[in-house]
């Protein structure tokens, strides 16, 4: 089988087992060239075991894998393509920034000073410079980083795969190390391949986005389309925060289904291919975003009572629960509500349907 | 803390040096006799004399003796730590089917006496036409210290991130490469500590060496041999202490091998010194 042209690497139909446990369940992925991609999934999802396996360090158990046109299984880790950035960054301890750049490059027939050349450049592209002679444990988190990405690009890889380089930093230099890296891509311009369990990491990075749940691959699409249509109730809750309401189709035309739900009555919402039937139980999911508190009664609106709110700067979370219902709660992001905020407080809650999405289970 | 737990505490610590001397008080009149100026191994002492050590040195055939044994040591310590290498990483680094029977029986000369694997090697020995000679103690001693390497070895192949050597593999260096390149340097302290605990099993170990050495005696062998005759025996003593002397060094560079970097677990430290 050849691989289409816009697809860089290809994985065909590739599942791979541990003994009982299924850590890539048939998966199909094809990723484009010059791509930020990323894997993403809460831990044990199979998304390190998917990067492992296009490093070459795990064979499939059955399925193809193609990079660049060419087929992999054949192909053992040190000769394919590949270069990792490892969780750990996996310095070199035994040896220093300036050899654990160099390492790849030895044995190349590199010539001594076209190998200084290229680790300098290399070591300076990652402002690195005055680095050389240290050790990996006199470098910080985020130096250490940046040695790894300078040690693995400077073998000049086709693809880079990242597996969650940023888990070890904290919160600061994780978002300063986020803009690096897509400065970064952007400037070598090769294929990234980014596992990640932290949504908000994966919409802010990447071209698009596989999300994956226990070894399958659930949605593959960009952070726009995943964030505003995402098409599972799997999907819908490990990306953003969202409201997901149990409801009952009622009614189904064309374009549109009308569901009914204890909360927010009946409300006629668009789908885009309808394989609903009525009488069937969905998920219907509203971003806290698509909802608005109001002090004062409109017409359409619902009568709840404040629960609780929690201030994040730059928004603020209310949580209502509608009147006569209990146990089911509603969170509504709001920047300008300006009422009270005592719990117990009598508001109206009102909404756009055609913000609203329908889920099959 | 009370001082009633103070005192306790003070109690346990006497405790623990009563019985270091009771065990080592034994090992340190080899040394005090290795001076005394008399033929008996009896109190009194009759006076300090180095005259022991002067015979020693006069006796070619305890030198003989003592290369023996230095050559016996140096070929099992390395071939046993080789081979240890290989077993640590592969109990450390693959998967593989019954992995936990193969470890077992790896390690099953930790706890099987050795005088019943002395006899069945001998039987083996002469069955398949082999003299006996240092070669046939040096299989022997391997079998002895194979587990002790395998051993000191796993806990320095855990000790580090195994990313690393994904990571050469990754930067394009192949099998070998990534050996010699990334794993050795790292394991290294633990590759000496084993060298030196092998050495010192293998110069010191008797029961083996008795049963697999024909005409060319190694050290423990030979000192044996001469308790037989009385007026020899202090010259063995003196012999004695300075085996002594260098066992315990080199157990403590071992150790110190052993510890240096980051360590942890399942290691047999303390070895009997077979004297």
């Amino acid at each position: 089988m050849k691989t289409t042209d816009d697809s860089f690497v290809e994985i065909q139909d590739v599942t791979k087992r541990f003994g009982s446990v299924l850590a890539v369940d048939q998966a199909d992925l094809a990723i484009r060239r010059g791509e930020f991609f990323s894997l993403l999934g809460p831990s044990g999802c199979g998304k390190t075991t998917l990067l492992r396996l296009l490093a070459g360090f795990e064979a499939p158990t059955t399925g193809a894998i193609y990079i660049d046109g060419d087929e992999m299984s054949t192909v053992p880790a040190f000769r394919r393509p590949t270069s990792m950035v490892f969780q750990s960054y996996a310095i070199f301890p035994h040896l220093d920034v300036f050899n654990n750049v160099a390492f790849g490059l030895r044995g190349k027939g590199l010539s001594s000073p076209e190998l200084k050349q290229k680790v300098h450049d290399a070591l300076s592209g990652m402002k690195l410079d005055g680095f050389e002679n240290r050790r990996a444990n006199q470098l910080s988190g985020g130096q250490r980083q940046r040695v790894a990405l300078a040690r693995s690009l400077v073998t000049e890889p086709k693809l880079l795969l990242l597996d969650e380089p940023l888990g070890a930093l904290d919160k600061k230099l994780r978002e300063e190390m986020q803009i690096e890296l897509r400065q970064l891509q952007q400037r070598v311009g090769i294929t990234f391949v980014f596992v990640t369990h932290d949504q908000e990491e994966a919409l802010t990075l990447s071209d698009r986005i596989a999300v994956m749940n226990e070894g399958q691959i659930l949605q593959v699409a960009t952070p726009h389309e995943l964030y505003e249509r995402p098409a599972s109730r799997a999907v819908a809750e490990f990306i953003g925060q969202m409201n997901l309401l149990e409801v009952e189709v009622v009614d189904i035309e064309a374009d549109s289904v009308t569901v009914s739900c204890p909360t927010l009555g009946e409300n006629k919402v668009s789908v885009g291919s309808s394989s609903f039937r009525c009488g069937q139980r969905a998920t219907l999911a509203v971003r806290p975003e698509n909802l608005v508190l109001d002090t004062e009664v409109s017409e359409g609106t619902a009568r709840v009572e404040l629960k609780a709110s929690a201030y994040y700067g730059n928004t603020t979370i209310y949580r209502v629960a509608v009147e006569g219902i209990t146990g089911e709660t509603i969170d509504i992001s709001q920047q300008d509500y300006r009422g009270s905020t005592t719990p117990g407080t009598i508001l109206w809650l009102r909404w756009d349907s055609a913000n609203f999405l329908l889920l099959s289970e | 803390m009370g001082m009633e737990q103070q005192s306790k505490g003070r109690m346990l610590q006497y405790y623990a040096w009563v019985a270091i001397v009771i065990i080592y008080l034994p090992v340190l009149l080899l040394p005090l006799f290795s001076f005394n100026d008399g033929r008996y191994i009896a109190f009194p002492i009759r006076g300090l004399t180095l005259k022991w050590y002067i015979e020693m040195f006069n006796t070619p055939a305890m030198h003989k003796a003592l290369w023996n044994s230095i050559q016996v040591a140096v070929v099992t310590s390395v071939l046993a730590t080789a081979i240890g290498i290989f077993g640590a990483k592969a109990v450390t680094r693959y998967r593989m089917p019954g992995k936990g029977p193969v470890m077992f029986i790896v390690m099953l000369p930790l706890v099987i006496p050795t005088i019943v694997f002395g006899t069945s090697l001998l039987i083996f020995v002469r069955w398949i036409g082999l003299d006996l000679s240092l070669f046939s103690i040096i299989i022997g001693h391997m079998i002895i210290c194979i587990p002790f390497s395998i051993a000191v070895l796993i806990s320095r192949f855990e000790g580090f991130d195994r990313a690393l050597e994904d990571a050469a593999a990754d930067l394009g260096v192949g099998a070998a490469g990534t050996f010699f390149r990334v794993t050795m340097p790292l394991v290294w302290p633990g590759v000496i500590a084993s060298v030196l605990l092998c050495f010192v099993i293998s110069f010191d170990e008797f029961i083996m060496a008795f049963f697999l050495s024909g005409s060319e005696p190694t050290l423990p062998v030979y000192m044996y041999s001469r308790m037989r005759f009385p007026q020899k025996l202090p010259g063995v003593l003196a012999m004695g202490s300075l085996v002594i002397m260098a066992s315990v060094v080199i157990l403590i560079l071992a150790e110190f091998f052993r510890r240096r970097g980051q360590d942890r677990g399942i290691v047999a430290s303390g070895t009997g010194l077979g004297i």
